[in-house]
């Protein structure tokens, strides 16, 4: 059928549903659903990490494998630094910037090297917005709080509640470099509400929020002149005698060359894996989330937690073909737009948490409730004009302006015909195990933003993983730096690639992979 | 699963017609199914792509790209992976554009509005030819934000320019050599720094963390066992 005329009964339900409220679902009925629906707990996509720091943990297929992969860098390989750094970053979103600019500040020498341009990465995506506890009826004990409860009860609670005590301070941070949030009409912070949050928390810029932070970021490392190495992917750590970090080798995707850079202290802020596609979900990722970081920390020993849990964002695009997989800010959510099975009726409270709504949505496709594509996609509807229904015309497009023009390309005025939408790969909810400082149980590795594990435990909460980027950014820098100033530079070897490749003998890895994967097959080949 | 309703099925022409199309990639022809994105035509065409693909969402800028489509003389501008290829297009991504930026402390300068002209003194130039508006792929009214910079309506022109994803492409086009995404950042960014309202709420958080004031309801938190602490938040509505 035309899409306009299954769409239909959006429009007619919606006077109807205007008027209902729909309860959250009680802590069993949750877990009974996620439980049933929720991709974390398909058994047959996991299996356990055969060797290593993590061996016997349950991961994902596609990231066991890479974990288990061998390094491209052979023993002998000639070590001699091409640069030399207090401090190297190895990732150019908001973390890396975060980091990079707070080591230089301190007066550390850094060098930032990316795969793809400075500032290419999820964080310049972000639309939904930022939260910190800036309202008075809300405070950071009530973040900590609802974080918790969203991520199950299982978040490392001194990360937590350093993020959430920082927040406040990164906000003004950000002001000061001229980060534009929205704002009331007293010149407060605007602030709105979040799935999974009981108080109004984000702060945002309409929903151009992690773009206009990068924008702004992007523009003061090349202020500072910090020096960069783009489309330099990082392929092995180096390591003194006793296992400390002490540099890395990257691969120059321009012409090839091999180049090795000897620091003091190194933090490594790569991302997450949505490009691996586990599971065969479309992804809202960019291009380079491969899970880089993942490999080389594991390489050198460093330990992953909560690697089995995967965020799915409710609402991914499914049609039209071309933005498969594309996100729909769940800002949508946040201002009361509903989601709608294909009899027009609602079947969850669109704002509770993203693991909740995500299983609600595949339990309605499995359950035959959903709306199907010709190309074998199947989603159910996100009433956007409903927006304009409750608050008056023009607020889709005022709120919503990334959003309008990314629909209106392919035709498709989102003002005026709801949306369809299924869960996309979004958020790896895990990572490499950090302390507050944002370092490993690798002396002299740190980790932050996206690729470390234990701030979000099972699910992350909407709007924390900016908040996140810029702390554990700040904290990882700040530390980094101060490392770097009190010690030499160590012995750059690959001595630790040799007990992990016996060990993968020893488990008959011999799969040939090689890790990282920098960037997803996607050319094809024939 | 039960039973699917048959009526719930949405017809794609573009699936149904799984119809191949002639491209022109950077000046060579080849066959591509129609509508897939440029980015991913580059792809399917066995191209590998490292330069030209960053967030794939229409927002980092990376992909910026030239195309025309058949018979139409107009070279137009396009983020690659938010555009369909159609039958006769022809295509060509743009390469990194030389432009200059200039180097500053958004937070000691003295007079922003003044420190425009210093640090872009081709901004005053625009000879109105409106090239970079036509150029911008996200339909910012370009032309009209520098010249708002240069009138110091910095306000109007961080509004207008919210929407710019710097991909370049305003850059090239410029026969007074501005580079109107670089001189709107720089005035955004002067807007946020130097003349909006600080905000007064923050200040008080930031002093009531400093002061303390949560800590004793971050002692009883932190003393909670698992249970107790999952009940309390419970009680968070």
């Amino acid at each position: 059928m035309d899409i306009h005329a299954l769409q239909q009964i959006v429009h007619q339900t919606r006077d109807a549903r205007r008027k209902q409220t729909f309860p959250k679902f009680s802590p069993a009925d949750r877990d009974q659903l996620i439980h049933k629906y929720h991709p974390d707990y398909r058994e047959r996509a996991y299996r356990p990490i055969r060797f290593g720091p993590n061996v016997g943990d349950k991961t994902v297929v596609e990231l066991a494998t890479l974990l288990e992969g061998d390094s491209p860098i052979a023993e002998g390989f000639d070590l001699t630094p091409d640069y030399t750094t207090d401090v190297l970053v190895v990732g150019g979103g908001g973390a890396g910037c975060a980091a990079a600019l707070h080591a230089h500040a301190t007066g550390a020498k850094v060098i930032l090297a990316t795969k793809l341009r400075l500032g290419d990465s999820n964080s310049v995506m972000a639309q939904g917005g930022m939260q910190i506890s800036v309202a008075p009826e809300d405070s950071p004990v009530t973040h900590f709080m609802d974080t918790l409860k969203g991520g199950h009860m299982q978040n490392d609670h001194q990360l937590l509640k350093v993020m959430v005590e920082e927040g406040p301070s990164i906000a003004k941070w950000l002001l000061s470099l001229g980060v534009l949030f929205d704002r009331d009409g007293d010149g407060n912070l605007h602030v709105k509400k979040g799935g999974g949050s009981s108080k109004p928390r984000l702060l945002t810029c309409s929903d151009y929020t992690g773009l206009e932070i990068m924008r702004v970021l992007k523009d003061e490392v090349l202020n500072q002149n910090i020096q960069l190495l783009e489309f330099c992917a990082a392929v092995e750590l180096t390591s003194d005698e006793r296992g400390n970090c002490t540099g890395a080798i990257f691969k120059d995707l321009d012409n090839h060359r091999y180049a090795v850079v000897a620091a003091k202290s190194v933090i490594l802020a790569t991302g997450g894996i949505g490009r691996l596609h586990i599971q065969g979900f479309p992804t809202s990722n960019h291009y380079g989330a491969t899970g880089d970081g993942l490999c080389l920390a594991y390489r050198l020993g460093a330990k992953l937690m909560h690697i089995d849990t995967f965020q799915y964002h409710p609402s991914g695009a499914v049609y039209p073909e071309q933005l498969i997989g594309a996100l729909v800010t769940e800002g949508i959510r946040s201002e009361g737009g509903h989601l709608v099975n294909a009899k027009g009726e609602r079947f969850v409270n669109e704002l509770d948490t993203r693991d909740v709504v995500s299983s609600s949505i595949i339990r309605e496709c499995e359950e035959g409730r959903g709306i199907r594509t010709m190309s074998g996609r199947i989603g159910v509807w996100l009433d956007t004009p409903l927006l304009d229904a409750e608050h008056g015309p023009g607020t889709v497009e005022k709120h919503f302006p990334a959003m309008m023009l990314q629909f209106e390309r392919f035709g498709i005025d989102i003002s005026k015909d709801p949306v369809l939408i299924y869960p996309t790969l979004h958020y790896q909810n895990g990572g490499v195990k950090i302390d507050t400082n944002s370092e490993t149980n690798v002396n002299n590795l740190f980790v932050a933003g996206e690729a470390s594990g234990g701030l979000h435990g099972r699910n992350r909460l909407m709007g924390n993983s900016l908040l996140d980027l810029m702390v554990f950014g700040k904290r990882s820098g700040l530390t980094a730096a101060a490392r770097a100033a009190a010690m030499p530079q160590g012995k750059l070897t690959v001595g630790h690639l040799k007990g992990f490749r016996a060990e993968a003998k020893k488990h008959g890895s011999v799969s040939g992979v090689v890790s990282p994967m920098i960037l997803p097959p996607y050319t094809r080949k024939e | 699963m039960a039973q699917e309703d048959k009526e719930n099925i949405i017809d794609q022409p573009e699936v149904i017609r799984h119809k191949m199309v002639t491209i022109e990639i950077a000046g060579k022809k080849y066959e591509v199914p129609e509508g897939i994105t440029i980015i991913k035509a580059l792809w399917y065409t066995g191209q590998e792509v490292v330069r030209g693909a960053g967030c794939l969402g229409g927002f980092c800028g990376a992909c910026a790209a030239y195309y025309r489509t058949k018979d139409d003389p107009k070279v137009r501008t396009c983020l690659a992976c938010q555009m369909a290829v159609q039958d006769g297009m022809s295509i060509t991504m743009m390469p990194p554009f030389p432009a200059r930026k200039a180097i500053y402390d958004i937070q000691t300068l003295k007079d922003p509005k003044q420190d425009l002209f210093n640090l872009y003194p081709e901004a005053p130039l625009c000879r109105n030819c409106n090239a970079c508006t036509e150029a911008c792929p996200q339909k910012i009214d370009v032309r009209e934000g520098v010249w708002k910079a240069v009138f110091g309506d910095f306000k109007s022109v961080s509004e207008m320019f919210m929407d710019c994803v710097m991909c370049g492409m305003c850059t090239p086009v410029c026969i007074a050599d501005i580079a109107p995404n670089l001189v709107a950042l720089y005035v955004s960014r002067a807007q946020g720094a130097h003349f909006t309202e600080k905000p007064l709420g923050l200040d008080a958080r930031i002093k009531e963390i400093q002061d303390g004031r949560f800590n004793d309801e971050w002692a009883k938190i932190l003393k909670m066992s698992e249970k107790e602490l999952a009940d309390h938040c419970a009680t968070v509505k």
